[in-house]
């Protein structure tokens, strides 16, 4: 076979291993402020009391280096796992980049968790370092830090720090702004992503260094990032959004970062983009239905000639979605899809690409998406226009690598050759793909992706609760919101004050964001002959659908 | 209404929707989102049952306006007046 007739062309270059090595706050910082950028915007910092900082390149990379001298000063060496649990504050970025500057790995979890999903993950990664704030650590961690055992080191950012604790400023303040990069090969992990399943405890995705040159090309050819453009991703980093497309790749690309610290508010979001001349966009379909509600007198008296490009991810986005971001913003939003387990934009409507309403896109270049079909423990691909499972062909460079001490969950990913996404998909003959829903439990609720299992284990720790079935039920603005099933213990009577406290302790233990919105009381679960609940036909009856086939039904809901 | 009424209809559909909250504790300053972590689904549930129980509308750009209670007594009477 004639090699060079059938080798691809490598759409990733541009970012090449030096002797061997690749890191990758090297790539998204040192690297430009060694080409003379240091003076140009890396960040924009939006404070939620008004405040506007800038930090430059050479800046970030001097906070960086001093972060990652605090961590090998406090004997943390190559492989130790750094959790990130904060807002979006110039510390969270110094954090990511400064572990990934000492060879160490970076777990960035949601501030707004409670203190359950915290622990779990934390266990789940050996956290070896947790940098937060010191009223997050009061109230969400310092009950059980001494029951982490691979615990060492807790960063408070600020001044002071409670007893135990180290606090960041000036432990920054007192170490060298040099540092040598490690010096990480491509395969060597760098960040650990968590996901939920559908059973058991989340998932934490393993990233490489090698993620970067992916981060790279995905930015440039999906999101239009090129060197000084004026970029919002408003995604928290918490999730792997605000990581790949929040931190990596628009610092590989050099563009100047708006990093918004308040949550969604129509009023703010429209006079940062106009204000700060915003050129590229990529928000969530819950905000962008939020922007919708309020109309298009809102974004009346806005100037948005600035943008240029408008992207959208996180779940499908509809049709009426982006027909209004055309009239609106003069640009419609391009939906793009990936996963935690993809690490970076894997279909997309393109820059250029004409957009069709409703539609995630096409196969970006080099990768292979199919819709497939199970067939007797083998796969087989469906055909343009039939319903299947959406899966890919692995080896790009930001793959995930493992799943933490669960080969076997990772292993099952894998059928045949293909990477199996678990979302259900159909691609028309224009090569498009269209989102169908997923192909099991999980939730997605305003781009986040909530496994069940979670939020039942917490429904059963209230004393109240005997059996907990979670569903995610179909919403106009958020997706999906979260809906818990439950059975009572003897002694406890469906009430709304006994409502009121289990969704109390299921926010309280699991944050808003995950905990159930609403919890209806049933006499017992439809359940399965081994004792399974069928969620699924709770949803099928929630939503009037058909309930498919209930064989294997043992017990009926009451 | 009173402010007191006001203020305690408010209290009343904020609990509802966080029941982690004690009503006792919740300072007339606390930011909902920032001190009570609310999140942006639990600010649109209040917007709507707040239109249920006073018969108030809390147009978007209004949002910041009842983002604590001591804003929102105030505004929220202005409203029904």
């Amino acid at each position: 076979m004639d090699d060079a007739k059938t080798a691809k062309p490598d759409p990733y270059q541009g970012l090449t291993p030096r002797n061997g090595h690749l890191n990758i706050a090297h790539e998204a910082l040192d690297r430009h402020v060694a080409e003379g950028h240091g003076a140009q915007p890396a960040i924009i910092w939006l404070g939620k009391t008004g405040a506007r900082q800038e930090l430059t390149y050479a800046e970030l990379a001097d906070m960086s280096a001093r972060f990652a001298n605090v961590l090998t000063g406090h004997g943390c060496a190559k492989g130790d796992r750094v959790f990130a649990l904060m807002g979006r504050v110039p510390e969270l970025y110094a954090t990511a980049l400064g572990t990934l500057k000492a060879g160490l790995v970076f777990t960035p979890l949601f501030a707004a968790f409670g203190p359950e999903p915290i622990r779990t993950r934390m266990e789940i990664g050996d956290a070896t370092v947790l940098v937060t704030t010191g009223r997050i650590y009061r109230r969400k961690i310092a009950a059980w830090r001494d029951q982490v055992p691979t615990l060492k080191l807790v960063l408070i950012v600020g001044e002071t720090a409670p007893d135990g604790c180290v606090a960041l400023g000036p432990a920054m303040a007192d170490v060298s702004s040099a540092f040598e990069t490690a010096k990480t090969v491509p395969e060597d992990p760098a960040l650990v992503h968590f996901t939920s399943g559908t059973t058991g405890k989340p998932k934490g995705a393993l990233h490489v260094h090698d993620a970067v040159r992916y981060h790279a090309f995905s930015g440039r050819h999906a999101l239009d990032l090129t060197p000084g453009t004026i970029y919002w991703c408003t995604a928290d980093p918490g999730w792997v959004t605000g990581t790949s497309y929040g931190i990596i790749a628009p610092l590989v690309n050099r563009v100047t970062m708006i990093v918004d610290e308040a949550e969604f508010d129509l009023d703010r979001w429209y006079g940062i983009v106009a204000s700060e001349k915003v050129e590229v966009w990529y928000s969530a379909p819950t905000a962008i239905r939020m922007m919708m509600r309020a109309g298009a007198e809102a974004a009346g008296p806005h100037d948005f000639s600035c943008l240029r490009f408008l992207a959208s991810v996180g779940e499908p986005l509809n049709p009426e979605a982006v027909t209004w971001s055309q009239e609106v913003f003069g640009q419609p939003f391009h939906d793009n899809w990936w996963q935690t387990e993809t690490g970076g934009i894997m279909i997309a409507n393109c820059p250029g690409d004409p957009v069709k309403p409703g539609s995630m896109g096409k196969p970006l270049p080099g990768i292979t998406a199919g819709i497939v079909a199970r067939a007797d423990d083998r796969l087989k691909e469906l055909a343009d226009g039939e319903i299947g499972e959406l899966a890919l062909r692995p080896g790009w460079p930001s793959m995930m690598r493992t799943y933490l001490h669960e080969q076997a969950r990772y292993d099952k990913c894998f059928v045949d050759g293909w990477y199996l996404s678990g979302d259900l998909a159909m691609r028309d003959g224009d090569g498009h793909f269209w989102f169908v829903g997923r192909a099991d439990d999980l939730i997605k609720t305003s781009g986040h992706l909530i496994g069940p299992f979670e939020v039942e284990s917490a429904l059963l720790e209230h004393d109240a609760v005997a059996e907990a079935g979670v569903i995610g039920l179909p919403d106009e603005t958020a997706g999906e919101v979260v809906k818990a099933y439950v059975t009572l213990n003897p002694g406890y009577d469906p009430s709304p004050p006994l409502e009121r406290a289990l969704r109390g302790h299921t926010r309280k233990a699991l944050g808003p964001a995950v905990a159930p919105r609403e919890i209806a009381f049933r006499t017992t679960l439809p359940k399965t002959r081994s004792g399974k609940i069928m969620r699924r036909l709770l949803k099928a009856r929630e939503l009037g659908l058909p309930e498919g086939d209930i064989s294997t039904l043992e017990t009926d809901e009451a | 209404m009173t402010h007191a009424e006001i203020r305690a209809a408010f209290l009343h559909e904020l609990i509802g929707i966080a029941p982690d909250l004690d009503p006792a504790t919740i300072a007339g300053d606390d930011h909902l989102q920032d001190d009570l972590d609310l999140d942006s689904m639990d600010i649109l549930s209040l917007v709507t049952a707040l239109h249920d129980k006073l018969g108030v509308d809390v147009p978007e750009a209004d949002y910041p306006q009842i983002s604590s209670l001591a804003s929102a007594v105030p505004y929220l009477a202005g409203k029904k007046s």
